[in-house]
């Protein structure tokens, strides 16, 4: 290993249980795709005739019913925005004291930051349509289950990631409030909200702006908006107004996502 | 303490912010007018509540029958089968994709069509992705694999795009100074600059696909989702209830094992 008799030392990057376990990872990773194409059962006619349907289907949704806008599409579309809208506002205002629970600097308390962050971890877990499901079997089919179900998917989303910026607050203001005797409120008010507004807005943004994209396909178990028009229109093989939601839904994507950009630059 | 710098004469610490303020009573005005609009009352939460309880005690205990059990290790095992295909077919498709679509490196003609595919295939859900596969190849795993693999393409792109265009030039140019072909100016100038994020959205991206697997088979895309809205609708709710807490089981463990392989490469 000296370097003086010219024999050159060998570098390596990583160590040996470092290169192992990568080693492991991509074996891995290659075995799970191996073992996945092999069993996976799909049924190659149905693929080879793909071109042909995928034909028919376009043929069949053109041309696109334009007129059916104003009938049937138009109020389940602002419901749908509404069910976005009012789902996100309920879940923040939901995650907000989770988000607080969660934050080890605000809750010193590891049982109340574990008790919290398994809320959180659960309302994750549980996809928006499920929760949909779910709501639907307790309120009845209607926007009532879909707001439900966007509150609850969204608070594990909001709480985890306000909590974060919560934990990465600096200290510095918040003990000059407390050491003039400020009450707990005042502090979290004037010690970490200001601190932590400029990311509280970008998540509830963000967050919207994911709603408004789920809010389209709850309606399809039932719980209101536009995907209960998707879901009677496919039922009826009425393509061509599913061509047309499809394209309303794709607009209003593109326009709540241009929305959420403006405000982000205004406020942020 | 001089005696013009008394608290009298200093304006106030925190002026009141009137904009911020009327945005607030309009957000809050706003609350109450979709709320009346969508018809969420007490009332009905109250009914809501009642139902819930008789609900969860539907569910509770969970049905655990040897035929139920096998019905669900069938679902999940496919919903994990279309997770990891898709996920592999979307990474390895959504780096040229991704590569293509910035700005920086190709010329505009390249990058609208790119930008307008991805954003195309970003804008609509997981599960009307899926119903329009189901309609082009049918039933089953098929058309979760190609849902999916739409999805994770339009949001790795999306990021792996955007990140590319934030990298710095100077070393593309010095690779490009030295007569190097266009693949290697990729491949020893642009991609050591993102490799790092684009296995982040990577792993980000196979979570979520494998959370969405379990989804796409309510529109009759395979997996257990299938399975779960059956027993949803003949009221199999205790059933229900195993087939959820094996999806967040499973969810708990792909979290684990991500975290193991993040420590991997810090």
């Amino acid at each position: 290993m000296t370097v003086g008799n010219g024999i050159a030392r060998e570098w390596q990057r990583y160590t040996r249980r470092e290169r192992l376990g990568r080693f492991a990872l991509y074996f891995g990773i290659v075995l799970a795709c191996v073992a996945s194409l092999r069993t996976v059962e799909i049924i190659p006619e149905f693929l080879y005739d793909a071109p042909e349907q995928v034909a028919d289907l376009l043929r069949r949704m053109w041309p696109v019913e334009w007129h059916y806008y104003p009938k049937g599409v138009h109020e389940v579309l602002i419901e749908t925005l509404h069910i976005a809208t009012l789902g996100t506002i309920l879940a923040i205002l939901m995650a907000l004291p989770l988000g607080v629970l969660a934050a080890n600097n605000l809750t010193p308390s590891t049982t109340l930051n574990y008790f919290a962050k398994f809320l959180l971890v659960s309302s994750r877990s549980v996809n928006s349509l499920v929760w949909a499901l779910l709501f639907v079997a307790i309120f009845g089919p209607g926007a009532l289950a879909g707001t439900m179900a966007i509150a609850f998917r969204s608070i594990g989303f909001v709480g985890k990631l306000f909590s974060e910026a919560l934990e990465e607050t600096q200290p510095g203001p918040v003990e000059a409030l407390r050491s003039c005797g400020a009450s707990w409120l005042s502090v979290f008010i004037k010690g970490y909200w200001p601190q932590v507004e400029p990311a509280f807005w970008a998540i509830a943004l963000f967050r919207w702006d994911i709603s408004v994209r789920e809010s389209a396909v709850l309606g399809l178990v039932g719980a209101g908006g536009i995907g209960m028009a998707i879901d009677s229109a496919m039922n009826l093989f009425q393509w061509q107004r599913v061509a047309l939601m499809l394209v309303v839904i794709f607009v209003v994507v593109l326009l709540a996502e241009i929305v959420v950009t403006a405000i982000r630059k205004r406020i942020i | 303490m001089p005696s013009g710098l008394t608290a009298q004469t200093r304006p106030p610490a925190f002026l009141p912010n009137w904009p911020a303020r009327i945005a607030w009573i309009a957000l809050i005005a706003y609350t109450f007018y979709a709320a009346s609009i969508l018809d969420v009352t007490w009332e009905r939460f109250v009914t809501g509540i009642d139902n819930g309880m008789r609900f969860l005690a539907r569910m509770v205990p969970p049905d655990t029958g040897a035929s139920k059990l096998q019905l669900l290790a069938k679902g999940l095992y496919e919903s994990i089968e279309i997770a990891i295909i898709a996920s592999a077919l979307g990474i390895v498709l959504s780096l040229p994709i991704g590569l293509l679509a910035a700005r920086n490196l190709m010329p505009a003609w390249v990058t609208w069509p790119m930008r307008l595919f991805i954003a195309l295939c970003r804008s609509f859900h997981q599960v009307i992705i899926a119903i329009v596969f189901v309609k082009a190849v049918g039933f089953g795993a098929l058309a979760g694999i190609l849902a999916l693999t739409v999805a994770s393409i339009g949001f790795i792109g999306k990021l792996f795009a955007d990140a590319i265009e934030e990298i710095s030039l100077k070393q593309v140019e010095a690779i490009r100074a030295t007569g190097a072909p266009f693949m290697s100016v990729i491949t020893y100038g642009v991609l050591p600059q993102v490799l790092t994020r684009f296995v982040g959205f990577a792993t980000y991206q196979v979570d979520s696909n494998l959370r969405n697997s379990t989804m796409v088979g309510m529109v009759g895309a395979g997996g257990i989702g299938g399975t779960m809205f059956a027993a949803f609708q003949r009221f199999d709710y205790d059933f229900l209830l195993t087939i959820l807490l094996a999806i967040i089981a499973v969810i708990m463990v792909s979290e684990a094992l991500q975290n193991r392989v993040k420590k991997l490469y810090q």
